[in-house]
């Protein structure tokens, strides 16, 4: 039960602080919003010079061309990179989280041959097809079908969810090729190249007014059988290799970023005055503030520990579920205090006067995805309740 | 760095939990409430186990460890809902004579807010000595001194009281380096003790959710009894990773701020004692409201520790104060 990082943890952490100290400023500005392929070139232009700095990767294996850093390692990247405030991992997300490690883990030698080194250096964008209008939580009873012609798998259905498609080179996408076999057992894991013929992206428009998840139809989209991932029919195991990751560290600098979110909201409530005072001087404001700090605090011992029980597999157990919730939840209380200390200001998506309406709405409409994607908080519940505590499953 | 408990600690860990399962099981707490809750025997067979000598220096006959061991042996006697003032006299071993061996039974007091009377002062008919934190020292006192008064029922059956109006000047054993130190050595022993009561609640709410039957099945099969105790098991993992950052940097204050981790444990592991203690109320039904389930001692021994060495609200106020400086 030690927190003390060792010498080389604390040296790569003093080479990764001097690199990032001249990096981010000299990467400029994140582009707006809704300027997709200049978010495109600004992200992968990111991964790219993480790629040249050796930092690209932090837990791939170095065979393929990833750091392999000690677990300890990767918590003082993910440390680090926030503190730095350094670019979001962005278009960069799924390539970087589940199609490069799926890859990596089932994919064949020209599979990866093909796509592993250009998602690490930001060459290659990858967007995700798991979810469907009536596959949401319950996945498995996804209906995009893939039927064998020759060589080729004939795709047909609807995918929503499917976050940067417009700027993807790539897709993972999960289809049905054994319509007679059970949910689970006639999934199958492909990689659909975006520029297949018979693609049609339809922007989703969030309720924080942005644009990342696209609606993707799939009308009798060709793809070569040699995209297949893992063996047919065995997309649902393969699917799961990579879903844990989402779950376990994939959001740990964000973890650590919602840090620096709350000591803005202290800052800012020191420029909002009521009852003739600022809204700090007012006991119950700082008390709920350290209240949450505390539970930042311990969100990031439970990271710490659930990364130091993980082992050196680095594969996140079923905790994970845990640490998923807590964020979750916590990171949506912060938006709300965020909120609640710019009063009036909050109706305006613009700064007000000297208050930053606009990070704090943005980060307090964002943070209502939270709960949803990667497995609703009652999913996790689920999770929880059924593999860690033992309860009896639900009826299905 | 590497946060998991090692194979040490969990010998020392399995060893106080066999010793209570097997002393003090929660099937004995009734027996215990009708001796008053202290047990002479008991409290020196704690002191055979290293209780109160467990960070003092072996050379001192104590067991040489630091406050990572700490918090797990004290999550344990949480857990058990073990009785006697075992963090005070755990912080007074080799500082008041006897305290280490358990020949003298320490108590204390936490005045340090400049709390005024009347005072309750847990355990006092068994008292040796009585440790009173001031806000700006620490001092002794002879119970026996004292004017106390019974207090018939105390909230905590295990935890008997008696008050007194005020309390005199006392000896003065320290200044504000030792308020500090019992400060924080107290508000972590405590924490890990909450944090015993918020993983036995938990573990009592799903046994029970998994045996009892309604509408033809396990309660536990029901979302709505799934979801309650799902949260108990996250609140109980925010807990122990606190509790342990808390003991882990007692241990070594190079690796973080021991002020700021310390109250940041005892904000957690209270609540989470609090609301896990009652979802186990909530879970047992009916029968979770009746003296026969032992779920009310649970809450009820929450509500003594959430009074120990500061509150949510104070240790909240000192975690603020602590990045107040930063912003």
């Amino acid at each position: 039960m030690d927190l003390r990082y060792s010498e080389t943890d604390e040296k790569f952490r003093s080479e990764l602080r001097a690199w990032l100290e001249q990096a981010v400023p000299a990467h400029g500005t994140p582009p707006a919003t809704h300027d997709w392929p200049a978010r495109r070139a600004y992200d992968t232009g990111w991964q790219g010079k993480l790629f040249e700095a050796g930092y690209a990767g932090i837990n791939w294996p170095a065979e393929y061309g990833g750091r392999d850093a000690s677990l300890t390692e990767q918590l003082v990247y993910y440390e680090e990179i926030a503190r730095a405030n350094a670019p979001y991992i962005g278009v960069n997300f799924v390539g970087m989280l589940h199609g490069g490690p799926t890859v990596i883990a089932e994919g064949t030698p020209e599979q990866k041959e093909r796509h592993v080194r250009p998602i690490l250096t930001g060459d290659q964008v990858w967007c995700q097809g798991f979810s469907e209008p009536q596959a949401g939580s319950d996945l498995a009873a996804l209906k995009t079908s893939a039927v064998r012609d020759g060589d080729d798998y004939i795709v047909n259905g609807h995918k929503i969810w499917c976050s940067f498609a417009q700027v993807a080179d790539y897709g993972e996408l999960l289809v049905r090729t054994d319509p007679e076999a059970s949910k689970h057992g006639g999934i199958s894991w492909l990689i659909l190249s975006m520029d297949t013929p018979g693609i049609e992206i339809r922007p989703l428009r969030t309720l924080a007014g942005e644009g990342e998840f696209s609606e993707v139809f799939l009308d009798n989209v060709r793809i070569p059988v040699s995209n297949l991932v893992g063996q047919e029919n065995d997309g649902w195991r393969v699917t799961n290799v990579t879903l844990r990751f989402e779950r376990g560290t994939a959001f740990a600098s964000e973890m650590y970023n919602l840090q620096e979110l709350l000591a803005e909201v202290a800052r800012a409530a020191k420029k909002v005055t009521r009852h003739d005072a600022s809204a700090w001087d007012d006991r119950s404001l700082r008390r709920e503030v350290g209240h949450i700090q505390a539970e930042l605090d311990a969100l990031w011992a439970m990271l710490k520990l659930s990364i130091s029980e993980a082992g050196e597999t680095g594969v996140p157990g079923v905790g994970a579920s845990a640490v998923k919730l807590y964020y979750t939840e916590l990171n949506q209380r912060v938006g709300e205090l965020a909120m609640r200390v710019l009063g009036r200001a909050a109706l305006s998506r613009e700064n007000v006067g000297a208050l930053p309406s606009r990070h704090f709405l943005h980060k307090a409409l964002q943070s209502l995805s939270l709960t949803i994607a990667a497995g609703s908080s009652q999913i996790q519940r689920n999770i929880i309740g059924e593999r860690i505590l033992g309860l009896p499953k639900e009826r299905k | 760095m590497d946060f998991r408990v090692n194979e040490d600690q969990e010998a020392l860990r399995d060893g106080v939990r066999s010793f209570c399962e097997g002393r003090i099981p929660l099937e004995k707490l009734p027996e215990l409430e009708e001796k008053n809750a202290f047990d002479r025997e008991l409290w020196n067979e704690f002191a055979e186990l290293g209780v109160f000598a467990l960070r003092l220096p072996e050379e001192n006959g104590g067991l040489g460890l630091g406050a990572a061991e700490a918090v797990l042996v004290f999550a344990e006697l949480g857990r058990y809902l073990a009785p006697g003032p075992l963090v005070w006299s755990h912080l007074a071993a080799g500082r008041i004579a006897g305290a280490e061996t358990g020949e003298t039974v320490v108590g204390g007091i936490d005045l340090s807010r400049g709390e005024a009377g009347p005072h309750l002062i847990e355990y006092a008919d068994n008292l040796d000595v009585l440790l009173v934190l001031r806000p700006d020292g620490v001092e002794t006192l002879d119970p026996k001194t004292l004017a106390l008064q019974p207090v018939g029922v105390p909230l905590d059956p295990l935890t008997p009281l008696m008050q007194v109006e005020s309390l005199p000047s006392g000896e003065r054993i320290g200044d504000h380096a030792l308020l500090a130190r019992l400060q924080d050595e107290g508000a972590a022993l405590v924490s890990a003790m909450l944090l015993g009561i918020a993983e036995a609640t938990q573990t009592l709410a799903t046994a029970y959710a998994k045996e009892r039957q309604q509408f033809d099945r396990p309660i536990g099969g029901f979302q709505a009894i799934k979801h309650i105790l799902s949260d108990t098991f996250v609140r109980q993992e925010a807990a122990r990773a606190a509790v342990y950052a808390a003991g882990a940097t007692l241990d070594h204050p190079e690796a973080g701020d021991v002020l700021r981790t310390v109250s940041g444990a005892k904000v957690i592991a209270g609540e989470a004692a609090m609301k896990n203690s009652r979802a186990c109320i909530q879970v047992h039904g009916g029968m979770g409201y009746t003296w026969e389930v032992p779920a009310h001692y649970f809450l009820k021994r929450t509500w003594v520790l959430e009074n120990s060495f500061g509150g949510v609200e104070d240790h909240a106020d000192r975690v603020v104060a602590r990045i107040e400086s930063k912003l």
